[in-house]
């Protein structure tokens, strides 16, 4: 029982381990209704899944399907990044346990239920529960912007201190944290507000099916708002958290925080005043500006770091030894090239097409529009998600032969997907529609192959999670010591504050 | 580890590079199947309220009306453009097609169009008054010939759906048998009938599921699979009816009003201009589809200069 306990309080209290579940969750949910699209569907492995599982698959609610499923994963991913939030960022032990309790319950609630909800029948109760899980997930993240105020004096900064302040010492990460708890907060509102009009007039859609509708409703655009700034800020957050991992400060700290911050806003103003403005799109690029200026930033000071540490002791070190240096680590390499990447497959793409909408993209037909817009956000996500595996990977102790082969299996793998689902969207560039089998043939291969593999790598350093909490004496239970240990540290020191300013209130009392 | 992961990229390179060769669409031709459909025939669809949309809204339409059972096939349409070309309602010409500002000149067939009415709404384009193309005369994926005067189906594909039309060929069509292209309204109709399920409209044609069978669309493994790969080619009008083919059996797959192929096979233009936007619209996804965009509701729209090799279309009139 106790051995059982020790396991189940390192799953569910400890960062490492919460992390390992949502990594799990997602990795189920994505293993397990993949298989009722793509090739799987194809194999006929989908029909062997609905029918072995009960599941009632109503075609006129297929998007709905789709909506849930993609809060499901939404709402996880979420999750992670609170957890690494709450271990990076300087806040209250008892602030972090009940933030990440109170997220934990909310996307596990909102997953079960909603995935119950959207795949084994309408029940209302099913709805009610997934609500209630959203509910505690918007919940938990007023906690957590509460535990980032960043203007409390205990997270003042030294005028000496080689990160972004400002001149009354305020930390300016933690204000670009706490900006982007907040956006993200308002956004989910501004969909919460909206999804709470469904059935009174608002109806399910794809925003990718409504895209060339010249004339769209209030509700229409505040979603199509709402799911744009919802994974921008999800971005905005894993670059955030990736700058705490590597101990981003100095100079380039101090030009990218304001960046960051009034990118966060101004982008965020930007994709919610869509419902409003019909040049809401400027405000968005403006923003955009600014939040890739401090992404590249943080590649620069990343990149930089990688090189000088692998080249120390060498004087005058080689374009060929810079770039050993630079590559010798896939996990720490890897997050600042996925960001890089992004310019090519998202970014690029995205600006290309925006410029070129009229002349290019809007001659072509919808679908192969649709095409474009549903691969560039799932590129987006799917970058995200490898960066989340790298910095879960590098927390887990990966070492040796294993950080090397998981981590540039994951990057090149990845890539080659991610490029491949690239030239496919934009395949009317280079080739009509007569002699397009070759080359759709080639890149779904490839995307599948990359996407496959990757899944296989995951499934297999989940497989040695679950076989390593088996062991008596395995990582996680270093893992589970290191973390009490830190807790507990940190636990005194606030305890003994406590105890300076309670006696500090004494003395005060007894003049 | 240098080695090891040599060999794997060898591997990888061996393995993908021997499964994903396809031979272009005009490479091959299929053989001649006759589905025994007739491609002249019309079906009767009654006025009356139906399901309308992924969302079921009750619409109504007040007339009788009847629609081709079948796309209009590649032998009716060089008919169609043998006749209109002597008829002088077509010409052979050097055509500027204006696309999203660009200008490209076509050698093609024409014909006249009044233009559309133009607000200048945010990308909406101008359809101008003037000479429009119908079909170019030399592209891949075509499956007519143009000898100098006449134009001939190539034989296997004489039954195959008419492709490669651009919305003005497709209105043209119609419009010189004194049809019209449907609406979205009557193509819906047609397609899905009046019949609720657990409360809800039909999502396809012939019922709330699909298989590869039903329809062809994208990696739906039919015949034609096999000679052109996953992404497939044009069935002959009317193939889906029950019949087994070269040993492939077939599921008869017609619409409560008995029309063919109003999923899967070709996207079907209508007929519909909307205000302050220049797209047409399409209806039934086609062979390059995945299965979601078969359902009855699922539209496409494109530019009405747009061809190719995945689109057709098919007439409706009045109650003869």
């Amino acid at each position: 029982m106790h051995t059982l306990a020790r396991r189940l309080d390192f799953l569910f209290r400890s960062t490492r381990g919460l992390t390992l579940v949502a990594i799990a969750v997602v990795s189920i949910i994505t293993a397990l209704f993949g298989m009722l699209s793509g090739p799987m569907a194809e194999w006929g492995v989908r029909d062997f899944v609905v029918r072995a599982l009960g599941m009632k698959l109503v075609q006129a609610e297929r998007e709905g399907r789709i909506i849930m499923i993609y809060h499901t994963i939404a709402n996880t991913v979420i999750a992670i990044e609170v957890y690494f939030i709450t271990q990076l960022v300087r806040m209250k032990r008892h602030e972090q346990t009940i933030i990440n309790g109170t997220v934990t319950a909310g996307y596990l609630t909102a997953a079960i239920f909603g995935l119950l909800f959207a795949y084994w029948g309408h029940h209302f109760v099913f709805h009610g529960l997934f609500l209630l899980g959203e509910s505690l997930m918007f919940f938990a993240g007023i906690l957590l912007a509460v535990a980032l105020w960043p203007w409390k004096k205990e997270y003042r900064l030294p005028a000496n201190s080689p990160y972004a302040r400002t001149k009354r010492g305020v930390d300016l990460e933690r204000v670009a944290f706490f900006t982007m708890a907040v956006a993200t907060l308002v956004s989910a509102a501004f969909g919460a507000v909206t999804g709470s009009y469904w059935g009174n007039g608002h109806e399910t859609f794809l925003a990718e099916d409504l895209i060339r509708i010249p004339h769209k409703t209030d509700l229409q655009r505040a979603i199509i708002g709402h799911l744009h700034i919802m994974l921008t800020l999800i971005a905005i957050a894993i670059t955030l958290i990736v700058g705490r991992w590597k101990d981003f400060k100095g100079l380039l700290h101090r030009i990218a925080m304001p960046l960051m911050i009034s990118g966060t806003i101004v982008i965020t103003t930007g994709a919610l005043s869509v419902v409003w403005l019909e040049w809401a799109h400027t405000i968005i690029y403006f923003g955009s500006v600014f939040v890739m200026l401090a992404a590249l930033m943080y590649v620069i000071y990343a990149w930089d770091m990688l090189i000088k540490e692998g080249t120390q002791g060498v004087k005058k070190p080689t374009l060929a030894q810079k770039l050993k240096a630079l590559l010798r680590d896939p996990l720490r390499f890897g997050p600042g090239w996925q960001m890089v990447f992004m310019n090519f497959t998202v970014s690029g793409v995205g600006i290309f097409m925006a410029v070129n909408l009229g002349e290019i993209f809007r001659v072509w037909p919808h679908r192969e529009e649709r095409i474009i817009l549903t691969g560039h956000w799932h590129i987006l996500s799917g970058l995200i998600a490898t960066i989340i595996l790298m910095y879960y990977a590098h927390l887990s102790g990966l070492q040796g032969k294993a950080r090397q082969w998981f981590g540039w299996l994951l990057i090149v793998l990845s890539d080659l997907a991610f490029g491949a689902v690239t030239v496919f969207s934009m395949k009317r560039l280079f080739v009509s529609e007569a002699n397009q089998q070759n080359l759709v043939n080639w890149t779904m291969l490839l995307a599948d192959f990359g996407l496959a593999a990757v899944l296989l790598i995951l499934a297999l350093f989940l497989l040695w999670r679950l076989y390593d909490l088996f062991r008596e004496q395995g990582i996680w239970k270093h893992e589970y010591q290191e973390e009490k240990r830190q807790i507990a540290e940190q636990e005194l020191h606030e305890q003994e504050q406590r105890a300076k300013e309670l006696k500090a209130i004494l003395k005060e009392a007894a003049k | 580890m240098k080695n090891t992961f040599l060999i794997f990229i060898a591997f990888l390179s061996f393995a993908l590079g021997g499964c994903a060769t396809a031979p272009a669409i005009g490479a091959v031709t299929p053989p001649f199947i006759d589905p025994g459909i007739d491609p002249e025939s019309w079906a009767l669809i009654p006025a009356g309220t139906f399901p309308y949309g992924q969302h079921d809204h009750l619409t109504s339409v007040d007339y009788d009306y009847e629609m081709m059972v079948t796309d209009v096939t590649n032998a009716q349409f060089a008919r169609f453009l043998n006749a209109a070309l002597a008829e002088g309602v077509l010409r052979i010409a050097t055509i500027e097609v204006e696309m999203g500002g660009n200008v490209t000149t076509v050698d093609g067939v024409s014909v006249d169009y009044p233009g559309d009415e133009f607000r200048g709404h945010k990308h909406e384009e101008e359809i101008k008054a003037g000479e429009k193309l119908v079909m170019p005369l030399e592209e891949d994926g075509l499956r007519l010939r143009w000898n100098g005067t006449t134009f001939e189906p190539i034989d296997e594909y004489s039954n195959h759906p008419a492709t490669m039309v651009t919305w003005f060929g497709a209105k043209a069509y119609c419009e010189f048998y004194g049809w019209r292209l449907p609406s979205e309204v009557e193509w819906e109709k047609a397609a899905r009938g009046t019949e609720l399920v657990d409360g809800r409209g039909l999502p396809f044609p012939w019922g709330t599921e699909i298989k590869g069978n039903n329809a062809n669309y994208y990696s739906s493994f039919d015949l034609f699979e096999k000679l052109f790969g996953k992404l497939g080619n044009t069935t002959p009008v009317g193939f889906y009816n029950g019949k087994t083919y070269d040993g492939y059996q077939t599921l008869d797959s017609p619409s409560p009003y008995g029309l063919y192929d109003m999923a899967g096979n070709v996207w079907q233009w209508t007929g519909d201009v909307y205000p302050d936007q220049h797209y047409r619209y399409m209806r039934g996804g086609s062979f390059y589809s995945y299965e979601v965009d078969l359902r009855v509701w699922k539209r496409n729209s494109a530019h009405p200069s747009y061809y190719s090799p995945q689109v057709g279309f098919r007439c409706a009139r009045p109650l003869q």
